[in-house]
């Protein structure tokens, strides 16, 4: 009878050296080999307590390339871009914007920490908002993000949504600019992937 | 004094008291703003998440018209936009990649951005061009005895701080100092409000405004004031949803340029406190604030 256990350790032949490459490369990422795994980033983020993965811990994960665990973590998308790691990290590693590079990678590679997770739907409904007409318009922004997550959230939003109206901040009008057209081509020539 | 004015989506939705608010105390104050005709949206953190590329381009177009125009620097209200813009800034001139790529795209729809511009905050414009002399002699009723949080919140001082401090920045302190306000100590200032979280991850994104406004209230203070329009709307749209009854926290959060109307005189339809989900009217009347 054999037993099938569960490998908990990585052999380095099971990381990916590229991911890691890639992400040095990326705008931003040029000193993530810098870090001397501090722990000051984790201390001053305020969302380190909800995160899988501290930031230390992902910056480490990120360089080692545990590629599959960090793309498919709720620590990129938990990020806040409140750039307090960013400031403090004494070797000027620009941890928020590899956060962004993680981020895009995750979408690129349509990996998430599990279905219908609103924070990349949320990035890509505005995406193609700001797309397609150029400015956001936050009601409907919101409304497409629960029809696509949470339809019955609109129910927990009355409150919210009532004193929206009563001091007339919810406004149905669809925002856009004039020249739609010449933003779009702008877009595409840098590279949209609508 | 002549500046270009991005005034971003949120001031033209629900952060509209901000918009409202500013362009009367500019005017008190004689600052010229011309809006950037046809600007677009900034891309906040969306387009970050997404595209690089776009995310700059997006920024650029902003630049390139704002320069076209010659209407000098340009002053962006919303937080996200200020950094958004800033950022833009610093990576076409950092990195020569996408400064040729961001060009290339500018240059298909007719356009150029040669980066002669400035990036500013109306509160780096009030406290370091306009000078807080001039705001004190337009003071007609001072804020006395308000007791006041100031929230700078965080992508105005983070990662680009050009004008005040990015974790203990003093510049709203001073000038609310100056309209007669007694400012709290308030050590949570630039402690993120959750941004987005509030409405994509409630149970994560609520108590991190909520904790900022018990913070306020153990201060004794009598309202938050804000410099943006996300951080005014989760720590004013949000106070009932968490803990609610008994720890119902009824905080008004208002704009610095609402208090600077208030204080300048101007009238209640340049001050908008009817904005405010949580009403502003009883804290004011009970320190005998006419508005």
């Amino acid at each position: 009878m054999t037993t099938q256990f569960k490998r908990w350790i990585k052999y380095e032949a099971d990381t990916d050296p590229d991911f890691a490459r890639s992400i040095v490369e990326s705008p931003g990422g040029e000193r993530l080999r810098h870090c001397i795994q501090c722990g000051t980033c984790s201390g001053t983020c305020p969302l380190a307590t909800h995160m899988d993965y501290t930031p230390r811990r992902l910056i480490q994960m990120t360089r080692e390339g545990f590629k599959a665990e960090v793309l498919s973590s709720f620590t990129i998308w938990l990020c806040a871009s409140c750039y307090s790691c960013t400031c403090d990290c004494p070797k000027e590693i620009k941890i928020t914007d590899i956060m962004y590079a993680l981020k895009r990678r995750a979408i690129q590679e349509g990996v998430y920490p599990r279905r219908s997770f609103p924070i990349p739907v949320l990035a890509r409904e505005f995406f193609k908002m700001v797309y397609n007409r150029g400015r956001v318009s936050e009601s409907w922004l919101v409304t497409f993000l629960l029809l696509k997550t949470n339809v019955l959230k609109f129910f927990s939003m009355t409150r919210l949504g009532l004193g929206l109206l009563r001091t007339g901040r919810f406004s149905p009008k669809i925002e856009s600019i004039e020249r739609r057209e010449e933003l779009q081509r702008l877009l595409d020539a840098v590279g949209a992937a609508k | 004094m002549r500046y270009s004015y991005y005034p971003g989506c949120s001031l033209k939705g629900t952060g509209r008291a901000y918009e409202e608010s500013l362009l009367p105390v500019f005017r008190a104050l004689k600052v010229e703003l011309a809006e950037i005709p046809d600007w677009n949206c900034c891309g906040a953190t969306a387009y970050m998440s997404s595209d690089e590329s776009c995310a700059f381009a997006l920024g650029a177009r902003n630049l390139a018209i704002a320069e076209r125009e010659k209407a000098g620097d340009v002053i962006a209200p919303c937080s996200a936009c200020y950094l958004n813009l800033n950022k833009t800034q610093h990576y076409l001139a950092e990195y020569p990649d996408i400064g040729r790529k961001v060009q290339a795209g500018l240059r298909a729809i007719g356009m150029s951005y040669a980066g002669t511009l400035k990036v500013r905050h109306p509160l780096d414009v009030v406290i370091n061009d306009v000078g807080l002399d001039a705001v004190k002699a337009l003071v007609r009723k001072p804020l006395k005895g308000l007791k006041v949080a100031p929230y700078y919140g965080c992508q105005i001082v983070r990662p680009y701080a050009t004008f005040d401090d990015a974790f203990n920045p003093t510049t709203m302190d001073r000038l609310l100092a100056v309209l007669g306000a007694e400012v709290v100590p308030y050590g949570l200032k630039t402690r993120c409000c959750g941004g987005s979280l509030t409405g994509t991850l409630e149970p994560v994104g609520v108590p991190m405004a909520h904790r900022l406004l018990l913070e306020a209230r153990e201060r004794g203070a009598d309202m938050v004031t804000t410099v943006c329009p996300l951080c005014q709307f989760n720590l004013d749209g949000y106070q009932g949803t968490v803990g609610g009854g008994a720890d119902e926290i009824a905080m008004p959060v208002t704009y610095f340029t609402q208090l600077m109307g208030i204080a300048f005189g101007l009238p209640a339809a340049d001050v908008v406190l009817n904005r405010g989900i949580v009403p502003a009217e009883d804290v004011l009347a009970r320190r005998q604030i006419a508005v």
